[in-house]
């Protein structure tokens, strides 16, 4: 229906907050990446001077290479883990809720309990290594976290173990809504369980796996409070993420433009990625 | 009659708004036991004034959580009345324009008089008082288990910087952790303090980290600080990544480890846990610096707040730099009092040592703030000096890598 | 709608119909043990936290974290909660909890009923840019709050909100309409027209068919949007430490001067009890509604 006057009205509040917080503040971080900003906002322009600098920093390269890692791994992880998961918990388990709740209450806890609580785990002194060699089993090493190239997967670890759960009951909600005619003319026709997943459920799952993918591309570039908690950026600097970076240089090392720079390339990045799937959005809500 | 009754109504009626309770917002991050007894003895002192403390700790080692909070309050247009601030953090907010003056009080208290002047750098700004010291720490100490010592055979304390190699080697053989480190950034920064002065002395300190003068970080002396730190790394133990400075003084404090270069700070760890000074620990300088004294110190910046405010601020100042607070709050904190005309009867042996070479250093010059706390230069090569340390400390480039990547942020 | 989600929890991809007998075969045990040791897996950080919770600090130090405490003992928990250090009052978590509740509700259902409107308003109204809008309003959901912190200071101080409960109520109904709005929409999408195109011929109005129609039967997707909401918001530090003063910082900002102190013993015990506690409200939600959210999220909310 053609909207009137007041559906207008009543959304433009909304529109407003978010012209204004959010893009109004991505263009003013925009414009301060071009200026000579140090512990605040300066208005003193400084050219691309900050993007030459931003992109000579190891710090950054390390940043992003660790993003590309991280990123990796823990939407891959997490996303065949919360699926495996889904389909474990379809199988008429008994007791199907508290398996879920199970998987499921990572997410309730803030990312700095997860940090935390993951931290002593991981560590070597106290925590699983110690524990397991003290129940006999000498050899046993597993001090990841204290190592420069292995604590980033730590970070995985933490981050897959908090959103897995979330990721398995938008497959179990998706799994349950599945076209069940499909799979009982696969089952008359004699086809295997495995098969009836993989040839007929999995692929309806489609829109599940890109919602999925958004939630966890989403809690990817929040992940600063984990990454605080768990390692704080170390060993050394071997743990940095971009959303480190943007907060160090920003607020800690009063390089505010280099941050600001930091913010944009980041935003560039997630725009690219999310793209698609804003396009496809608006494409089926015009057509839906 | 009549009038006198209006008289007294109306008077009556202009008194009661005077009765408003004045109140400071402090913003800190000393949360925990010892530290927070220590402020509290602050907070008692403006009660009895009539003060209110409104108390806003945000916590997260060396103030990195804190610094983000005051930059969002000051941005607001709501800034805390006082913050906890070190070294040059306090000059950039003073360049903000954001920071009240003091000199009426300071004036009033002879504080230019008592306050070392290495210190007042960082308390002025254009001839302003702009913030209220609390303590003076240092950096360059040594804290070693007296008990561990003398299992592993070390008999006298190291005077140089080899000495205290071949002294941490003989602790190693005997079964303990010769150095307990914890693996941050800072901390790393902190035993660099140490080194740099153990290595090149005063003049080699200021030239390069704090003038930055290329050649001096060029030079082989850099290159033989970097050597040092290396011997240092051998000597911590396997699990050092990421270990809180606190937990690092527990390992010397139960004997599992030998010594522990940290601030003076740690002393309240060793008293806390009932040890006793000369005792069952000892305090000395970091071989090599003896004489010299690299301090860095907490300090209140006062924020430019309301006429209403303004009153009350002045009192907090005051508070802070009266000699029997900074005495009470010194003893229980492990640092000295931040002017030199405080009665040290109340302080432990190392206490005293610290304010006997904290006298001798500002006399004679040797007197310098340090790197790893702010104190030599701004947040963004301090920060950049820890990228190097660090990433060195933890092997990731080696010696001469380092010299450069140190001459690299200097020309920054 | 609603009793089609209360068949949901019956189906499963492999029976249909009646439920047949199940054999309780090698595959059953298999499945069986596979889901324990994930299980085991899931619940350890929790495992560690609550029971080294409970034992005494030299426990800690000697022993070994997986262990049962040899020495139960409720101290740290009634510390956490009372008596703990958070700056120089020793008031425990305690006081801070008021300051969260009264963040975070209104926060919760400010946004969540905006949500549900601008969802009605872009799924049955048809206006040029709204697309673009709804595209506007998702990306928001991707924006690290670190860059915004700035900015937002700014604007909070021009409003007056600086240092208030009502500006962080402001501040995370401003960041929570992306997601409820996403939610709604794509829950009214999914919403059978002919149910709103009767209740317009009986001649309900715009508020006639959200109030009569609509949102009654949003019962699944209030459930994820309200759940959501509460976790991100009570979980959220960043804003509660800068938009704060020292009336009303909530409870995360506690925690952390509770659990981030820098000189002391760490009293991991405590930390650990006071971990717990801030987080009892939002793992209540979720054990609670756990039903509930998945039966939402089936209800068309991320199906896409």
């Amino acid at each position: 229906m053609r909207a009137g006057f007041l559906p207008k009205l009543l959304i433009s509040p909304s529109a407003f907050l978010v012209l204004v917080c959010v893009y109004g503040y991505i263009m003013f971080t925009f414009y301060l990446s071009f200026t000579t900003s140090t512990m605040m906002p300066g208005y003193e322009l400084a050219g691309t001077a900050n993007y030459e600098r931003l992109l000579g920093l190891e710090n950054w390269r390390q940043s992003v290479a660790n993003l590309g890692t991280f990123a990796l791994l823990y939407i891959a992880i997490a996303g065949l883990l919360g699926l495996a998961l889904a389909i474990l918990i379809d199988q008429k388990i008994r007791a199907e809720s508290v398996f879920r709740s199970i998987f499921l209450y990572p997410m309730a806890l803030s990312l700095i309990v997860t940090g935390t609580a993951w931290k002593w785990l991981l560590d070597p002194g106290v925590g699983l290594e110690h524990t397991l060699r003290s129940l006999g089993w000498e050899s046993f090493a597993f001090g990841w976290v204290k190592s420069s190239e292995m604590a980033i997967y730590c970070v995985v670890i933490a981050a897959v173990w908090q959103t897995t759960g979330f990721v398995m009951a938008m497959f179990l909600a998706g799994l349950r809504g599945v076209d069940t005619d499909q799979v009982n003319a696969a089952r008359v026709d004699g086809a295997k369980t495995w098969q009836i997943y993989l040839r007929i459920i999995i692929p309806q799952l489609g829109p599940v796996f890109v919602s999925a993918f958004v939630i966890l591309a989403h809690m990817a570039i929040k992940s600063y409070d984990l990454v605080v908690a768990l390692t704080n950026g170390g060993p050394g600097r071997s743990t940095w993420l971009p959303s480190v970076f943007m907060y160090q240089y920003t607020f800690t090392r009063n390089e505010m433009a280099v941050g600001a720079a930091s913010s944009v390339l980041m935003l560039l990045a997630i725009g690219l990625i999310v793209l698609p799937y804003l396009l496809s959005e608006m494409r089926k809500a015009r057509h839906g | 009659m009549k009038k006198h009754l209006i008289g007294a109504i109306v008077s009556a009626a202009f008194a009661l708004p005077a009765v408003a309770q004045q109140s400071v917002e402090v913003l800190h991050w000393w949360t925990s036991g010892g530290e927070a007894a220590a402020l509290n003895v602050l907070k008692g002192n403006l009660e009895k004034q009539g003060v209110k403390w409104n108390d806003m700790p945000v916590a997260g080692g060396g103030g990195e959580a804190a610094m983000t909070a005051v930059r969002a309050r000051v941005t607001s247009g709501n800034p805390p009345t006082a913050v906890q601030m070190l070294g040059f953090d306090i000059i950039d907010w003073a360049k903000q324009g954001v920071l009240a003056d003091l000199n009426a009080l300071a004036a009033k208290e002879g504080w230019d008089k008592v306050v070392p002047t290495a210190l007042q750098k960082f308390s002025k700004f254009n001839g302003k008082w702009i913030a209220a010291p609390v303590n003076i720490h240092s950096t360059n100490w040594v804290w070693a288990n007296k008990e561990v010592l003398a299992k592993a055979g070390v008999t006298s304390e190291p005077k140089s910087f080899d000495e205290f190699i071949a002294a941490a080697e003989k602790v190693q053989k005997a079964g303990f952790i010769a150095i307990a480190h914890g693996g941050q950034p800072w901390q790393e920064a902190t035993v660099f303090d140490g080194v740099v002065l153990a290595t090149g002395g005063v003049d080699y300190y200021k030239k390069a980290f704090i003038d930055l003068d290329p050649k001096a970080l060029a030079s082989p002396t850099t290159e033989k600080v970097f050597q040092r730190m290396g011997q240092i790394r051998k000597l911590v133990d396997k699990d050092f990544s990421g270990r809180d400075w606190n937990v690092a003084s527990g390992m010397v404090i139960s004997g599992k480890a030998g010594f522990q270069i940290m601030g003076d700070w740690a002393k309240g760890e060793f008293l806390n846990a009932k040890k006793v000074p000369g005792k069952d620990f000892a305090c000395f300088r970091f071989p090599g610096t003896q004489g010299m004294v690299a301090f860095n110190s907490d300090q209140f910046a006062m924020f430019k707040v309301g006429a209403d405010k303004a009153a009350a601020q002045v009192k907090l100042a005051s508070a802070i730099m009266e000699p029997g607070f900074q005495s009470a709050f010194n003893v229980v904190k492990g640092s000295v009092p931040a002017r030199t005309d405080v009665p040290d009867t109340a302080f432990d042996d190392c206490g005293k040592k610290g304010m006997k070479d904290l006298a001798e250093a500002n006399s004679k010059g040797t007197l310098v703030g340090s790197i790893a706390h702010g104190h030599a230069v701004p947040a963004s090569l301090k920060s950049a000096f820890y990228d190097v340390i660090t990433r060195h400390f933890n092997g990731q480039i080696d010696d001469k890598k380092a010299v450069a990547e140190m001459v690299a942020v200097a020309k920054n | 709608m609603a009793d089609a989600s209360a068949a949901v929890d019956d189906k499963s991809m492999t029976f249909r119909g009646r439920r047949p007998a199940v054999s309780f075969g090698v595959g059953r045990l298999a499945l069986y043990a596979l889901l324990v040791v994930l299980a085991f897996v899931f619940l350890m950080p929790v495992y560690v936290m609550v029971v080294n919770s409970l034992k005494p600090l030299d426990e800690i130090r000697s022993g070994n974290l997986m262990a049962l405490p040899q020495d139960w003992t409720v101290a740290p928990w009634l510390t956490a909660w009372s008596t703990a250090q958070i700056g120089v009052q020793p008031t425990g978590l305690r006081p801070y909890f008021i300051n969260s509740f009264l963040m975070v509700v209104p926060a919760v259902a400010i946004s969540t009923l905006t949500g549900a409107l601008n969802g009605y308003i872009l799924t049955q109204f048809r206006f040029r840019g709204a697309h673009l809008l709804f595209a506007a309003m998702l990306f928001s959901v991707f924006l690290p709050f670190q860059i915004v912190l700035i900015p937002m200071a700014k604007t909070l101080g021009l409003l007056g909100l600086a240092g208030t409960v009502k500006g962080l109520v402001f501040v995370h109904v401003v960041y929570g309409i992306g997601f409820s709005t996403l939610f709604f929409r794509n829950y009214y999408a999914a919403f059978p027209a002919e149910l709103i195109r009767s209740a317009r011929m009986d001649g309900a109005g715009f508020f006639g068919v959200l109030g009569r129609i609509l949102l009654p039967n949003s019962a699944p997707i209030i459930v994820v949007s309200v759940i959501w909401q509460f976790t991100n918001i009570w979980n959220d530090f960043l804003f509660g430490a800068s938009f704060s003063d020292f009336s009303s910082y909530p409870l995360t900002v506690a925690l952390n001067n509770l659990v981030n102190s820098s000189t002391g013993v760490k009293e991991y015990n405590v930390h650990f009890a006071g971990a717990f506690i801030a987080a009892l409200p939002t793992l209540a939600v979720y054990l609670l509604s756990g039903k509930y959210f998945v039966r939402g999220l089936m209800a068309g909310s991320v199906k896409g």
